[in-house]
């Protein structure tokens, strides 16, 4: 018997809820740091905040041991310029990263100055990060000496696409001999690692508490950051945070536009637990945030896309060769060494393989040619990449338990016979979010952010140093100012607010509530933006936050966390409305184009568009396209006491 | 053939079934805590696989098979549409997970 209608079968009656039951029952905890998410950046910045002395206690939705876009795993550490086997200067690296518009030149900044030393501290806690085995002798881009493993990505240049940006000469790199900026690494053993370091300094965690607001000083919009409220997701209880810093690290939103259970999973990459929540809770409380109006397509995912790691087009693939079903070599880009990674095929490729395909010179469906490669590349590509890379490693564990032979048999890839996501499928998970300065802090005092949540954040090695810098910047801060006064009111209004759902028994469910979210956006919020459909988009939000969240039920502390998950999917679409509409003009990198402002870029639209809330009411402001000025000075004036490498207990 | 007693059911959530228990799981409950999205609950009886409570909700990460402490305790059970295939390149032979 493993399942619930097996059960009910077999003793006739439903089983209990098998925690106890704290419907209102509150609990405070004072603390110096209150880090908001327990992924790869919040335990970094509890980690760094802690080495401090400072009391922390960090507060993660499901359990810090593999929550997170990280938590099953990583495969490449990207933009680590300082590692010893890299061939350009990190300053370098980093202005050259951050020289795309919208970019987070802070972020990018902190992460090729800082990340080759997180990963070095991971290593110290126990994470896997060289061949010390010897596994993969002989593989290119393993260095025999410090058996780091170079990974081709961006080793010629950082393109995913061949052609799209020109090979750069680099002064500190003359000869063009291979960056080497990225290193592969075994991230499968990384998160259990930060859990036990975590617990070893002495941090207080607590899992499966989803939070659900900041609080702030005497509950004003817009003052210091004093606190937080959560709800634990098991037993109900209210928990009352009261801190005097915070770092918020909580994930992007994965799926405001697409919700589909029936098909397995959330239909998109992102697991259910990726809504927002930390965005949200940063808006109410008065924090800027930017590039809110940038939304991509749903890519690679589960349900409706199809998830299996074999085509061409896709990361941690690296150096397959993509053939036709007779064997028939593709001109897709291999994520190899002779492309420095490159994914996907230029536009016109792309179109030429179609027509190949209609005309029959390339017969479906295409394959990923392992059986084709040198041994030691082809374990180093499914073995340790695909086996690192977060969710992929139970997808090769189960094609060889099925049978498959990676040295035999060819890889199906679902290129062409799967289709594209639909337009109208999109995808905000890691564009928008919290402006931040040069101590990764908010536009409000006392919070600190770390990786996804800030705007324009990028990967695992990014969460991970700029989640280490926060908790450094907001252990500094909290240690020269006193504890905040919280509003009692602000947590009475909070605490009606959350349980709200669990004083009905009946009417609206979360699922519900949240396709008609999702409805809303495809109509309204999608790829055709005029200033007609997207104020038809708010109305239509606004209309179901006046009638159908006053419906909106629970049955147990589960179903209440994703209720709660679906009211910040409803404000982030709604923010998401209110950026898009004060921007009025087009733009290719923002992938954002409005019908009725068809002006692509125009220079006096090449600027961050903020957004915040003042006494409830939206303000939109701008931010210059280099606001964080020089990069390496600002870097270095905000970092003397910085000490690298951590040698302390 | 016994006639077996029917209770009266709403349709059951689908995809119903993300991993499949077998009797090596001594109910240790470690994919309980791992769970990104508390797929699972304990079973009330103590040192029984736990119960499948929200399989739609899974988005299958794998981190409850991946950590499972005692191998061939569960099994990943990719619902239909998801099962992928290949071939063997020197037969032409397709299969399906």
């Amino acid at each position: 018997m493993t399942t619930w209608h097996d059960y009910l079968k077999e003793q006739g009656h439903a089983p209990d809820w098998p925690y106890p039951v704290r419907f209102d029952q509150e609990r405070e905890v004072a603390t110096d740091v209150l880090v908001i998410g327990g992924g790869i950046a919040g335990c970094w910045a509890a980690i760094a905040a802690a080495r401090t002395g400072l009391k922390v206690a960090l507060v993660e939705k499901g359990d810090v041991i593999r929550s997170g876009s990280g938590g099953p795993g990583c495969d490449h550490w990207c933009n680590a310029p300082a590692n010893p086997l890299s061939n350009v200067d990190p300053d370098e690296w980093g202005v050259h990263m951050a020289d795309r518009p919208y970019a987070n030149g802070i972020g990018v900044q902190i992460q090729c100055r800082e990340d080759w030393d997180t990963l070095q501290e991971m290593e110290m806690m126990g994470g896997k990060i060289r061949d010390t085995e010897g596994e993969y002798l002989g593989a290119q881009g393993r260095d025999d000496k410090s058996k780091l493993m170079i990974s081709p990505r961006y080793t010629i240049v950082h393109s995913y696409v061949p052609g799209s940006i020109k090979p750069t000469t680099f002064k500190s790199n003359p000869e063009h001999k291979l960056n080497n900026v990225v290193i592969r690494v075994w991230g499968s053993t990384f998160k259990p690692a930060l859990k036990k370091e975590c617990k070893r300094l002495g941090v207080e965690i607590f899992d499966r508490v989803m939070m659900t607001s900041l609080l702030t000083e005497n509950g004003v919009q817009g003052a210091r950051v004093v606190g937080g409220t959560g709800i634990n997701n098991r037993t109900g209880e209210f928990l009352i945070f009261k801190s005097r810093a915070a770092v918020v690290a909580t994930a992007g939103s994965g799926s405001i536009w697409l919700m589909d259970m029936e098909h397995g999973g959330y239909s998109n990459m992102h697991s259910r637990a990726v809504s927002g929540d930390g965005t949200v809770m940063a808006w109410n409380a008065g924090a800027a945030l930017t590039t809110m109006e940038r939304t991509g397509m749903v890519g690679i995912a589960t349900g409706l896309k199809h998830k299996w790691y074999s085509g061409a087009g896709d990361a941690s693939y690296e150096n397959v060769p993509i053939v036709d079903a007779n064997g028939k070599r593709l001109p897709f880009p291999i994520q190899g060494w002779e492309d420095a990674g490159a994914m996907m095929p230029t536009p016109q490729v792309m179109e030429q393989i179609r027509q190949g395909v209609l005309k029959g010179e390339y017969e479906l469906p295409f394959y990923g040619d392992f059986p084709a490669m040198p041994d030691v590349e082809r374990r180093a590509t499914w073995k340790l990449m695909l086996g690192e890379e977060s969710t992929t490693k139970i997808i090769m564990d189960t094609f060889n338990e099925a049978g498959y032979d990676e040295s035999r048999d060819l890889l199906q890839s679902y290129r062409f016979i799967e289709g594209n996501s639909l337009p109208q499928w999109r995808d905000a998970g890691a564009s928008g979010g919290l402006v931040v300065d040069w101590d990764l802090k908010s536009t409000l005092d006392g919070l600190y952010v770390g990786g996804t949540t800030m705007f324009s954040p990028e990967d695992h090695s990014y969460a991970a140093s700029t989640g280490r810098y926060a908790g450094r910047k907001a252990a500094a801060y909290a240690r020269q100012i006193d504890s905040g006064r919280v509003s009692p009111e602000q947590i009475a209004r909070e605490k009606a607010r959350v349980y709200a759902p669990i004083k009905r028994s009946g009417g609206m469910e979360w699922k519900e509530l949240h396709s008609g979210i999702a409805r809303a956006m495809q109509y309204y919020v999608s790829e055709f933006k005029t200033e007609r459909l997207l104020n038809m988009g708010l109305q239509t939000l606004k209309k179901i936050e006046a009638e159908s969240v006053p419906q909106l039920f629970a049955l147990d502390p589960h179903k209440l966390m994703r209720s709660l998950e679906d009211l910040s999917l409803l404000s982030y679409g709604q923010i998401i409305v209110q950026a898009m509409l004060a921007r009025k003009a087009s733009s290719l990198p923002l992938n954002f184009q409005r019908i009725d402002y068809p002006a692509l870029d125009p220079p006096e639209w090449n600027h961050f568009l903020t957004i915040k809330q003042e006494n409830g009411k939206v303000v939109t402001g701008s931010l210059p396209m280099t606001y964080w000025g020089n990069q390496k000075e600002n870097y270095e004036a905000h970092n003397r006491d910085y000490t690298g490498v951590y040698r302390g207990k | 053939m016994a006639k077996e007693k029917l209770i009266a059911m709403p349709n059951i959530a689908t995809p119903n079934k993300p991993v499949i228990f077998t009797e090596k799981c001594n109910g240790c409950n470690h994919c309980v805590e791992v769970c990104q999205i508390d797929v699972y609950m304990p079973n009330p009886e103590k040192g029984k696989p736990p119960i499948i409570l929200h399989p739609e909700e899974c988005w299958y990460c794998g981190c409850c098979a991946n950590d499972c402490p005692r191998p061939g305790a569960m099994k990943f059970n990719w619902p239909l549409q998801q099962r992928g295939y290949w071939m063997n390149k020197a037969t032409g032979e397709v299969h399906q997970v």
